[in-house]
């Protein structure tokens, strides 16, 4: 089981972060307060881990049952964009990683027919869409963007997706992961986004390509895409493994 | 005496109201302490929160916790309500606001000399549950239109958008977090309140009803 409290030393270093993924229940410390309230033992963290885990699948269920597939994330003018949009990541924006877009493949697998690589210039080739929506972070903050790109359910049935798997997973060139249910992957704002604010994606925004999903937060919307799988057994994610809610959806 | 003789007396706060104080109590600080912690992530004012005063050790507990509590605070907050409707006790006990009561039981507040008698409010504490029985409820519908911006996008707009919506949100927390302390503050004044919220009655009954026939 994984624990939600962690010391506060971890929220710095991702290396320290990788170490300690094991849980939900880091640095007891701050428990004190409730504990004493509620009378529970402050050394018997698992107990309370696994009530927060199981309230936390709980709350994927409840915003499965929320989305609306049809209902469309409000869309704004090109002079509400943030600038400069913030670059956010699991780690700092000078360990940013890059590619050279010509040898960048998108590989596919799991549940799909068409399992051959795809080039910049085949997703390219497909019909491209745009939007300036919020993207609003895990942490609060939120900032207007406008990405365009293939809509993600064109993709999914290019590659003989079956549509009706529960989960596609995402892993990145930055050792990122992250997934997320089918009904979202098939929204008609979900899009593999390929620029942003009408130039190619740029480096610290996910180059070469990132998915943008308007109607989840932000660590929902991986950037630095390399592999993705159409799957029936849950993924999890980097975040979500370690005690982020996995629906996240807005 | 015995029971049968004499009937146990009307508790001066009927046990559902008692309970759902304490549940709501306990998920309302649940909500202002993980709260905190999600503050901290991205704070709006130039301050945070210390360490050892949030719930859930990082954003993810934070979360967790926040996400937990307020299905216990709106279920809570739902009964509490709901009771309170049919039986009458929110219209008689904390809707019956005077102005004019207001203005004297303030002024007998700010001089210690408010009466106080179990299981009847007076006008401050009227007004005082009758605003956070308001803020709970404003603070209910801020927070799931900052949780669900697009699922609930008129909630959203209604309130201004989600970073006005997230700042509401957060005012209205303090107001409560304001609330508690003026409520504490009062409870440690008139310390006789405390067992006949937890009981429904005070320790000791009052000795007219000993000696009823």
């Amino acid at each position: 089981m994984k624990s939600l409290l962690r010391p506060r030393l971890a929220d710095h270093a991702g290396t320290i972060r990788a170490l300690e993924r094991r849980g939900l229940l880091r640095g007891a410390l701050s428990l004190g307060a409730l504990s004493l309230l509620a009378g529970c033992d402050l050394t018997d963290n698992d107990a309370v881990d696994k009530v927060l885990w199981a309230m936390s699948r709980w709350n994927d269920r409840v915003q499965a049952f929320l989305f609306n597939p049809n209902r469309l994330a409000p869309t704004y003018p090109a002079s509400a964009i943030t600038r400069p949009f913030p670059f956010n990541a699991y780690y700092g924006i000078d360990e940013v990683r890059t590619v050279d877009p010509e040898d960048w493949r998108l590989e596919v697998s799991g549940l799909v027919t068409e399992t051959r690589p795809w080039s910049l210039a085949d997703l390219r080739a497909l019909p491209q869409e745009g939007q300036i929506t919020r993207h609003i972070c895990v942490e609060g903050w939120s900032a207007i963007g406008a990405w365009s790109g293939v809509p993600f359910r064109t993709f999914l049935t290019r590659i003989g997706a079956d549509l009706r798997a529960r989960y596609v997973g995402f892993r990145c060139f930055d050792d990122y992961m992250t997934s997320i249910d089918m009904a979202t992957a098939l929204h008609p704002q979900t899009i593999l986004a390929l620029d942003f604010t009408g130039a190619p994606l740029p480096p610290a925004y996910g180059a070469p390509v990132k998915l943008r999903v308007p109607t989840k937060l932000g660590f929902k919307n991986p950037k630095y895409i390399a592999a993705l799988w159409v799957t029936n057994t849950y993924p999890g994610g980097y975040w979500e493994d370690q005690g982020y809610n996995w629906f996240s959806g807005s | 005496m015995t029971q049968t003789a004499h009937p146990r007396p009307k508790p001066a706060h009927p046990l559902i109201v008692r309970l759902t104080h304490w549940i709501g109590a306990y998920a309302m600080i649940c909500m202002i302490l993980s709260g905190w912690q999600i503050y901290n992530a991205s704070p709006i004012l130039p301050f945070t929160f210390p360490h050892w005063a949030t719930l859930g050790g990082w954003l993810a507990g934070g979360l967790a916790w926040h996400f937990a509590a307020m299905w216990l605070l709106v279920a809570d907050g739902l009964i509490y309500l709901a009771y309170s409707l049919i039986s009458g006790h929110l219209r008689r006990d904390i809707l019956s606001i005077a102005p004019r009561a207001v203005a004297r039981d303030f002024v007998a507040a700010l001089t210690f000399r408010l009466p106080h008698e179990a299981g009847r409010y007076n006008a401050v504490q009227k007004l005082l549950y009758a605003y956070v029985l308001l803020a709970a409820i404003a603070l209910v519908l801020t927070g799931l239109s900052i949780w669900k911006p697009v699922q609930l996008a008129p909630l959203t707009a209604l309130f201004g958008g989600y970073d006005i919506a997230r700042r509401i949100h957060f005012w209205l927390m303090t107001s409560i977090a304001g609330f508690l302390v003026v409520h504490l503050a009062l409870v440690a004044l008139v310390p006789s309140t405390l067992p006949s919220m937890i009981l429904g009655r005070p320790l000791r009954r009052p000795a007219h009803q000993e000696t009823q026939p």
